[in-house]
């Protein structure tokens, strides 16, 4: 008992310290990335080939001074920055990072809870995260805030309903939600599910970019016309609060990304933790790809096309799947 | 139960200490100034015109409304994906009955335009 309560604190801290540096080096990866695609170099100054930028910002932001606006409401300005920050942590949970292995003797699991739901436990957590977002964007008190608020509520509620129906052929080949059992079933890259649901893989990242407010669907905090929406009043550690959720949130859709479609930590010769890490990368270097490729969309674009575009085809790929799957 | 709730709720703990930390540690380490005219709302540099806290267009309450519906009927679709292959065809016909009927409601709130933005 003891040592199942050691081994998960443990555990814990290990994910949650390995998400926070990923959220880190996402942020260097993705300004070096963007540079170099840009014909610039990106950071290069903080150590060598810039690695310690990532270091430099957070020190920075700590001693930044903390703003509160006079007319904000208190309380919610207050909370919304750690209600967008929590569940982008929590989605982290029932993800298998690594196979089960030994270690001191000791049996440990690849992942932090085996929860038969997992995926489902995945979706309710990361749509808790638009509950953040509007609190911030109503209690600043400021017109641009409000703005990027309204507009990331809409847009995130109305492509989860495309975002939730993407996976469903995923889950009608596989049958379970249980994340372990999703990875036990895609060993050998022919038995990878991205071969069965290509057309479900592009509805999952489309729906997902729009679901963490990326580019080309960041609406929400357009800078050319919002100012930086709904963290507009946000200074010093607040700020970066929105900042790390948001890079979570992107490091947990790769990762649910990389569990459901290209076989979790299944891979040859290398050991599975870095398989996993592997694949994860790919997928953020393709947010960045497509950052530094596609304009911003306009707004009622955007919303036609989550409702009137993703959300049938979605209708229609988990159709036609289940009748494949019949037959 | 207890083995896959138990780091959940560490998970919780953990995450909502960190934020708490992160959240003390600028207010105890950063930088005091006067603030005067920094604590009011960012306009650009102008002074602030208006409130915030005007009638929100009824568009955004719509779009709640509609979500609430469709992701509920989403909702409706993983339990039968979970066991589709042990109901086989009787339950797959009858998903297709359930989809008829969502699509006739989605394309009467289309009709309506619900859903235009202009």
């Amino acid at each position: 008992m003891l040592e199942m309560v050691l081994i998960t604190l443990i555990k814990v801290l290990v994910v949650v310290v390995a998400v926070l540096t990923g959220c880190a080096y996402s942020t260097y990866m993705e300004r070096k990335v963007l540079g170099r695609l840009q014909n610039r170099i990106g950071p290069s100054y903080a150590g060598p080939f810039g690695l310690l930028q990532p270091l430099a910002d957070g020190l920075k932001l700590i001693f930044k001074e903390d703003i509160v606006p006079s007319n904000v409401e208190r309380i919610t300005f207050a909370l919304a920055p750690m209600i967008a920050f929590i569940p982008a942590l929590l989605s982290f949970a029932v993800i298998p990072f690594s196979s089960d292995f030994e270690l001191f003797g000791y049996h440990i699991t690849g992942m932090l809870s085996d929860l038969n739901i997992g995926i489902l436990f995945i979706f309710a957590v990361t749509s808790l995260g638009v509950y953040g977002i509007v609190l911030a964007g109503w209690s600043s008190g400021s017109k641009y805030s409000l703005l990027g608020g309204l507009r990331a509520t809409a847009q995130m509620i109305s492509y989860e309903v495309a975002y939730g129906l993407s996976i469903i052929g995923v889950i009608l080949i596989a049958n379970t939600l249980s994340m372990r059992e999703l990875v036990a079933i895609q060993e050998g890259i022919t038995n990878w599910i991205i071969w069965k649901q290509p057309f479900g893989f592009l509805l999952y990242i489309t729906a997902a970019i729009a679901e963490t407010n990326r580019a080309p669907f960041d609406l929400p905090e357009a800078e050319s016309e919002l100012v930086a929406g709904y963290h507009t009043e946000y200074s010093s550690m607040r700020f970066s609060m929105f900042f790390i959720g948001e890079y979570a949130n992107m490091l947990a859709v790769a990762s649910v990304g990389t569990t459901l479609f290209f076989g979790g930590w299944n891979g040859p010769f290398l050991p599975p933790v870095l398989w996993f890490v592997i694949k994860v990368v790919a997928f953020m270097f393709c947010y960045i790809w497509l950052r530094a490729t596609f304009p911003r969309l306009r707004y009622d674009q955007l919303m036609n096309f989550g409702w009137k575009v993703l959300f049938p085809l979605a209708l229609l790929n988990t159709m036609v799947t289940a009748a494949w799957v019949m037959l | 139960m207890f083995e896959t709730l138990f780091p959940i709720i560490v998970l919780v703990t953990v995450a909502t200490l960190i934020a708490g930390l992160l959240v003390t540690f600028s207010i105890v380490l950063g930088r005091r100034t006067k603030l005067g005219k920094k604590t009011e709302p960012y306009e650009c540099g102008v002074e602030p015109v208006g409130t915030t806290k005007d009638p929100v267009p009824i568009k955004f309450y719509l779009v709640a409304v509609l979500f609430i519906l469709f992701d509920i009927e989403v909702i409706f679709l993983y339990p039968w994906a979970v066991i589709s292959r042990q109901l086989g065809i009787f339950g797959f016909v009858e998903m297709v009955i359930f989809v008829i009927i969502l699509l006739v409601g989605y394309f009467y709130v289309l009709g309506q335009g619900a859903l235009k933005w202009d």
